[in-house]
């Protein structure tokens, strides 16, 4: 019997996995520490494309593999944003202090949101005929600025104010190699 | 038994001890890190916080109240221990307020730097964001209660070496905090010094001296320096 010759079809181009960023109750600081790993972002883009991140300006996050959180949450739409990251990422990262422990946002927490609101539109000096903003368009804050893992579960954290690009990169390195991300001294650091 | 060749072993190794000393002493005299919180060298223990936990000989104890016994086996850095240890870190940190960016003790405080020894990544609990009080009533420090993790060393060095008692701990459970010895319950109504000892023991960022703090550039603070487990007897720089 003829057996016709086998050729192996040539596959060694991995898909690369999908990645969605988003800052929520955030300064963008955490976004701007992951652009610190500079020429670096080019190795990463060998392995990785970007779904919804201020990155790419994509308004929706669709599914994803790694999903990046800045910022807690706030408002009522940061807690909208941050389940459509959970449904749609196979691994969520809470990225930076506010995302991990609600930072400098939440330092509003042990102050009534209504006092907050008359200082910021009434009460602070220079402020004439101030009212505080109801337009249907604008989120409804929330009383308190949370961390993201007291809504939705959360698989890893980066912490930092922000973390070094040095830090993001060792956990995304760490993940993409499919190794538990470790930080150590020197990368782990609170502030 | 020859008093002098007493020894124990502390993860296999071998630790000499002398009569009267705790498992936590003879380990930092013998230059071995066993986390802890509320036990300072210089001072008697108080056994509050449990982060030295430890094994002895199969039971579960705080090391810095445990006497050493000759052929006692300790085990500390495992993984069970350190996981246990964590929790209580995690619950030090939601319990109270702590902001490390904008506190002056970061970098040099020990809540910080035990919980970067044991990799806490995050604080995994729901916070309790309490409302503490601020008091900087005294001319030269201040007091940031959101940090208190309710140590007693301030309480142990101002009776113990300062003759003062200037703080106390108050209240039961979840209401215990730290009170001054004042009938407006402000420090600049007390005898509060800055050569107190209790001006300098405070592990975290409660007790702070004014117009001093963020001299130490990030990078030159102790424990980016080395990791707090490289200091057992951690020389800790002004905030
Ligand atoms: S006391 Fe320590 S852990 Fe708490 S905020 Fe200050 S640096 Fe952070
Ligand atoms: S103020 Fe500092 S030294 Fe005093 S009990 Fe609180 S944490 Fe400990
Ligand atoms: S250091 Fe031993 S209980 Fe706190």
């Amino acid at each position: 019997m003829n057996v016709p010759e086998m050729t192996e079809p040539e596959i060694n181009v991995k898909p690369k996995l999908r990645v969605a960023t988003t800052s929520l109750a955030g300064c963008f600081g955490c976004h701007m520490s992951f652009l610190d790993i500079d020429e670096r972002l080019f190795d990463l883009l060998e392995l990785v494309e970007f779904d919804r991140s201020p990155l790419t300006d994509i308004k929706h996050c669709g599914p994803c593999d790694i999903g990046i959180i800045e910022g807690g949450v706030c408002n009522a739409e940061n807690v909208h944003v941050l389940r459509e990251f959970r449904a749609n990422c196979k691994i969520l990262i809470a990225i930076g202090a506010c995302a991990i422990n609600g930072g400098l946002p939440a330092q509003r927490n042990h102050l009534p949101l209504s006092i907050v609101l008359e200082e910021v539109y009434h009460a602070q000096h220079g402020l004439v005929d101030g009212f505080i903003p109801n337009d249907p368009e604008l989120p409804l804050p929330l009383d308190k600025v949370h961390p993201i893992h007291e809504v939705v579960q959360v698989d890893y954290f980066i912490p930092g104010c922000p973390p070094s690009g040095d830090a993001i990169w060792k956990v995304l390195t760490d993940l993409l190699a499919g190794r538990e991300p470790e930080l150590g001294h020197g990368l782990i650091h609170y502030d | 038994m020859n008093p002098d060749k007493q020894t124990f072993t502390l993860d296999g190794k071998t630790i000499p001890f002398c009569n009267g000393q705790t498992i936590i002493q003879a380990a930092m005299d013998a230059g071995e890190y066993i986390p802890h919180l509320c036990f300072n060298p210089e001072f008697k223990p108080h056994g509050s916080c449990k982060l030295c936990t430890v094994k002895a000989d199969g039971r579960t104890t705080a090391s810095c109240t445990q006497f050493a016994q000759d052929g006692m086996v300790v085990e500390s850095n495992t993984k069970e221990i350190n996981d246990e240890r964590r929790v209580l870190l995690q619950m030090l940190f939601v319990e109270g307020n702590h902001f490390c960016p904008s506190c002056e003790k970061s970098g040099n405080c020990q809540l910080q730097a035990t919980a970067y020894e044991l990799n806490m990544m995050s604080p995994h609990f729901d916070q309790f964001f309490p409302d503490r009080p601020l008091d900087a009533s005294h001319p030269e420090y201040f007091l940031d209660l959101n940090r208190c993790i309710l140590c007693s060393l301030c309480v142990r060095a101002s009776r113990d070496v300062d003759g003062k008692n200037v703080f106390a701990l108050s209240g039961r459970g979840i209401k215990s905090h730290v009170i001054v010895n004042a009938q407006s319950g402000q420090l600049g109504d007390t005898d509060f010094a800055g050569d107190d000892k209790a001006a300098q023991v405070c592990p975290v960022g409660v007790i702070l001296k004014k117009r001093v703090g963020f001299s130490v550039p990030i990078g030159k603070r102790s424990f980016d320096e080395q990791p707090i487990s490289a200091t057992p007897h951690p020389v800790v720089k002004e905030a």
